[in-house]
This record gives structure tokens, C-alpha cells and sequence, in this order.
């Protein structure tokens, strides 16, 4: 039986003949439809928006209106401003110290909960547990860290009751590190998703294969676990780093007005109606995310490996 | 959710020393995951007079009657009517739309990578940035920005990629060989569709349905330039924020954890009664 062709779209007529002709589609066709409502709202309200502020980055504006135009002023205003290379080195810093904690707790809880874990019930709970935050509003996650690291807040309390300190600590809080925290918060469930999905893939023989062969737990790990699993880390860099690059509340709420990020500045161009300056900022921004984003899906086709 | 035969390495009682230090890695995540949580669930039953940080003046429950009392400056009821209603449509348009897009990326088709590119690009833009073509697009043509026009739009451009990649993972562990047996007990391609690909995949589905209701619940830097005159939940809490803090955003917190607790438990209800429906029928074949 020819089963595997026929199961690809095409069928033969078993039961009783049908009313109205049969259609016969290929199987190209048939993808299409299905992917077609996918690929036109995608295209309609994603590529095309996009298109559009990349066509009014270049536009001329005043404080009445925006011009037609084709002029790099926008361009030019924005790279020789230095606020702008501050606030993506910041911006940069941040994302990069961000993606190394998440990468480290998320990897490891998403081996636990894989490989640890014993029965199919207690990771669905463990998993559960790691996702419930996630359904509270992202910006009451945030400032839930402000009553906990403040100056009377819960953690210095706790620590001067344990007399570990003597003061409250004053960094904790509307600092860089109260950025950071917020931040692994909101974002590691974004590498455990993925990183647990690729791991769940990894046939268990092939540890104990290793295993046999004489490799060592770090061996194991380096040369078998982590390989097999980058799809997963990659997926998962990707997302926390966008994330980051592309965060509007966080650094706003948590750094007490020290910091600021490229698209809070960018924000305020919005508000102020400066609609071509803002544009040409949001490009850089979409270019240099691309950029990052192309580097890190070189290292592994995500493509190929999710839809095998 | 990873289903299927235990992959616990080795299989034996005794536990080597990395399980120690990675559940103890687990557990302080937990920590820090639900430790400032607490503060706030704890915090919303602060005292009348007391503020937004501790210390407790006492305990009430006036700022949960705050959400609900009518003349405040925010309209909390109303707006969070508005974060179901529209998360109620996106989760609906993104499960048919991404499970769809899920059983054509099985086999090759020509544009397949122009399209997945698509995706993974409006999954990585910059959230604000969409909400901001968006809108300069309605603003460009005159339309009238609203929450089930342009607001729907901006989410399902952050909601669908995610449902996209949640279906990869969904159809990479079906079985084609259900779908051929279907085939040659001569199911059509619609029965087989219907009554063998759907239930078997639904667990999956049911997942991609509830992580854009959630994706779509809680966002706001897609909607807060495309949603027009009325406020969803997220960007009612941001205006508070932005004007006083009261503990009664806390109280939203909680009650919006309690809510999440019980669909969870439902959800989890279901899908484990659909398992062992399953497990049963399987019993019964065998």
C-alpha cells in the first residue's frame, strides 16, 4: 500500500461516490491555504507598517505637520547625537548581562525539570509553577519588586532581622540592579520554554550511551546535551534579547530615571508627534535588532530543526 | 505538556549529587519567582491608611473594593471586560490561524522560509515599534484606531508567531501513522482532518490557545499606540501607575492570580480527563 503518498493530500476514493466532483489540490496547494491566513495578516499588518516608517523616516516635519521628502537629516540627527550611542550601550549592557542569567537559571531549571524529574505529574505542576507569573499583568510583576527591595521593604527586612546588615542597603532599589532583577524575572520563562522543549527531544539512550562509553557529567553535558539542545538556546537568546532591546516599562519604572531605554526615548518622539525622527529611530533600532538576531540564528538553522 | 515514557537518566534510586544542586537551583528560582509576589498578595490587604510598602498599618479589604467602586479615575471592571473580550478574539483567530499554518509547515512548499521569516521578524520586532506602524498607517489613511480594529491587529502580530513556533513543537511529536491508517481505512481528508489529526493534536491546541489569551491579556507596548479612545486592562494599571499608587493595584494582582489559578485548574482538568479518555480507548484497542 502506497499509504504515505496518499496521506500527503491526495486521496482515493474509498466510500460512496460524492455528490459534487472531487477536488483534487497539490499538495503545494494545499500548504497554501492552510499557511494563507498566516502569511496576509502577517503581511498586512507587520510588513507593511514596517515599509511605511521606513518611508517616513525620510520625510521633512515641523511642528505642524510631516512632509514627503527623501533626507537623511533624521538619520544623520540621531547617529551624531550621543544620547542615542549612551542609550544603546546601556541598552546593550543590560541585554547581555540579562541574557547570561537567564540563559544559566533557565538551562538548568529546564534540565531539572527534563531530566530530574521523576514523574510526568510533578514536571506538569513544576512547569505550571514556573508559567502561573507569567499570567499576572507584566507591569504589576514589576513593581511587585518595588515593596520587596525598598528601603522598608521585605528583603532589607529580612536581612537586618537576620543581622546581616546592619542598614537597609540603598542599591537594591531604582538602580541598575533593580533593572536586572525585574527583568530575569519577567524574562526567564522565556528560555525555559524553549531550552525544556528542545531537551525533551534528546533521546535518553544517548546520554546513557555516553555515559558508558566512560564520558563525565561535564563531558556529557558539553559535548552531547548542550549541542543537541541549541535550537532551543537559540530560540530562547532570541526572544529574551528582543525582549530586552525592545523593553518600554522596565528600565522606565526600575531605574528610578537613571536609565533610559532606546524605546522609552523613542516613545517620547511619539508623544511629541515628531513622527520622521522617531521613525528613523525605530529603524536603526529594527536594523541593529535584525543584525543581532541574523548572528545568533547562524549558529543554528531554528528553521530546519523545528519543522523536522 | 512533555508527555511520554519517563527520561529520567539512569532509573535507579539513588540520586546523584547534581540533582541536589539543580533542585536546589529550582527551588530558589521558585523563590524568587513567587517572593515579590507574595509582597503584593500580601500588601493588598493593607490597613485603610496604609501605603504601597511595608509596613502593614493593618488589614482590610477596601482596595479590593476600590477595583470595583464606581467614579474612580481609572474604570477597572470596564477595561478589564475589554482584556477578555479582546484576548477571547485573539486566542480564537490565532489558535485556527497558527494551527493551520502548523499542518502546512509539515511538508515543504515553496515560500515556506519566506513566511517563517515573516514570523520569526514580527516576533523579534520591537513591540512598541509595530503599535507604531500601525498607527501611522490608520493615521495615514484617516481610520479610526480602536481596540477591535487596529488594537486586534498589533496583537495578533506578537500572538501568532508564538502560537506559530507553539504549533512546530505540537506537530513535531504527532504520529503521521494515525493519519495514514485514516487514509487507508478510507477516511476523507476532511474526516481525517476532524475525527484523527484534531483530537490528537488538541491538547497542543488548547495550550496555543491559552498562550495567546495570556500573550494578548497582558500586553502593552503593541497596544498602548493602536487602541484608540478606550483603555485595555494593562494600560488602565500603566495610567494608575503613571498618576498614584495604591495598594488597590496590588489587590488587581492578586484577584488577577486567583483568576489565573482557577483556568489553569480547569485547563489542566480538562486535559488530563482527555488523556485518560484516551488512555482508556487506547486500553480497549490493545
Amino acid at each position: 500500500m502506497s499509504s504515505t503518498q496518499e496521506a500527503l493530500g491526495t486521496v482515493r476514493q474509498v466510500g460512496p461516490t460524492r455528490a459534487w466532483p472531487r477536488l483534487r489540490l497539490a499538495p503545494w496547494m494545499v500548504s497554501w491555504l492552510q499557511v494563507g491566513p498566516l502569511a496576509l495578516i502577517l503581511f498586512v499588518l507587520f510588513a507593511l507598517p514596517t515599509t511605511l516608517f521606513l518611508v517616513v523616516s525620510f520625510f521633512d516635519y515641523d511642528r505642524t505637520g510631516i512632509y514627503p521628502a527623501f533626507m537623511l537629516d533624521n538619520y544623520a540627527d540621531l547617529v551624531n547625537s550621543p544620547a542615542t550611542i549612551r542609550v544603546y550601550l546601556s541598552s546593550m549592557k543590560f541585554a547581555v548581562i540579562v541574557w547570561a542569567i537567564t540563559l544559566f537559571v533557565g538551562f538548568n531549571v529546564a534540565y531539572f525539570l527534563v531530566f530530574h524529574v521523576r514523574s510526568n505529574t510533578v514536571r506538569m505542576v513544576f512547569f505550571l509553577l514556573c508559567a502561573i507569573p507569567f499570567w499576572t499583568s507584566g507591569i504589576i510583576r514589576t513593581i511587585a519588586w518595588i515593596p520587596f527591595l525598598g528601603r522598608n521593604g521585605a528583603f532589607n527586612q529580612a536581612l537586618m532581622g537576620a543581622g546581616i546588615t546592619d542598614a537597609p542597603l540603598q542599591f537594591l532599589l531604582f538602580s541598575d540592579f533593580s533593572v536586572i532583577v525585574a527583568y530575569v524575572h519577567l524574562f526567564t520563562l522565556l528560555m525555559i520554554g524553549p531550552i525544556a522543549n528542545s531537551l525533551a527531544k534528546i533521546d535518553p539512550a544517548l546520554i546513557e550511551a555516553a555515559r558508558d562509553a566512560g564520558g563525565s557529567r561535564w563531558q556529557v553535558m558539553v559535548n552531547v546535551v548542550i549541542p543537541l539542545s541549541k535550537t532551543g538556546i537559540v530560540l530562547g537568546s532570541v526572544l529574551v534579547f528582543t525582549q530586552v532591546m525592545g523593553d518600554y516599562f522596565v528600565v522606565k519604572a526600575m531605574s528610578g530615571g537613571q536609565s533610559a531605554s532606546i524605546v522609552s526615548a523613542l516613545s517620547t518622539e511619539i508623544q511629541a508627534m515628531q513622527y520622521p525622527p522617531a521613525a528613523a529611530n525605530a529603524m536603526v533600532l529594527v536594523l541593529f535588532t535584525a543584525i543581532m538576531v541574523a548572528g545568533m540564528m547562524r549558529i543554528v538553522d531554528v528553521r530546519k530543526e523545528l519543522v523536522k | 505538556m512533555l508527555a511520554g515514557p519517563s527520561r529520567t537518566i539512569g532509573g535507579t534510586d539513588r540520586r546523584p549529587w547534581t540533582f541536589y544542586a539543580l533542585g536546589a537551583l529550582f527551588f530558589g528560582y521558585m523563590v524568587f519567582l513567587y517572593g515579590p509576589m507574595a509582597a503584593i498578595y500580601v500588601l493588598s490587604f493593607q490597613g485603610e491608611n496604609g501605603g504601597v510598602t511595608f509596613p502593614m498599618t493593618g488589614f482590610s479589604l477596601v482596595w479590593f473594593a476600590d477595583i470595583v467602586k464606581p467614579g474612580q479615575m481609572a474604570n477597572v471592571p470596564d477595561s478589564f471586560g475589554r482584556s477578555m473580550a479582546l484576548a477571547a478574539i485573539v486566542s480564537v483567530i490565532t489558535t485556527v490561524v497558527a494551527v493551520a499554518a502548523g499542518l502546512a509547515f509539515r511538508r515543504p512548499f515553496p515560500g515556506s522560509g519566506a513566511v517563517f521569516y515573516l514570523a520569526v521578524a514580527s516576533l523579534v520586532m520591537p513591540s512598541l515599534l509595530v503599535g507604531f506602524g500601525i498607527g501611522l498607517g490608520f493615521r495615514l489613511f484617516d481610520w479610526k484606531a480602536s481596540l477591535f480594529t487596529s488594537g486586534l491587529g498589533a496583537q495578533l502580530t506578537w500572538t501568532l508567531p508564538f502560537g506559530v513556533l507553539a504549533m512546530f513543537a505540537v506537530v513535531n511529536r504527532f504520529n503521521r501513522s494515525w493519519e495514514e491508517a485514516a487514509t487507508d481505512l478510507g477516511a476523507s481528508p476532511w474526516q481525517r482532518l476532524r475525527h484523527v489529526t484534531l483530537p490528537i493534536l488538541m491538547p497542543g491546541i488548547i495550550g496555543v490557545a491559552m498562550g495567546a489569551f495570556t500573550l494578548s491579556y497582558d500586553e502593552y507596548a503593541r497596544t498602548t499606540l493602536t487602541i484608540g479612545q478606550k483603555n485595555t486592562l494593562p494600560l488602565e494599571i500603566y495610567a494608575l501607575i503613571s498618576s498614584a499608587t495604591s495598594p488597590m493595584l496590588f489587590a488587581i494582582g492578586t484577584v488577577t492570580t486567583g483568576l489565573s489559578f482557577l483556568i489553569i485548574g480547569v485547563t489542566v482538568t480538562l486535559i488530563l480527563r482527555m488523556q485518560r479518555r484516551r488512555a482508556a480507548a487506547t486500553l480497549k484497542v490493545g
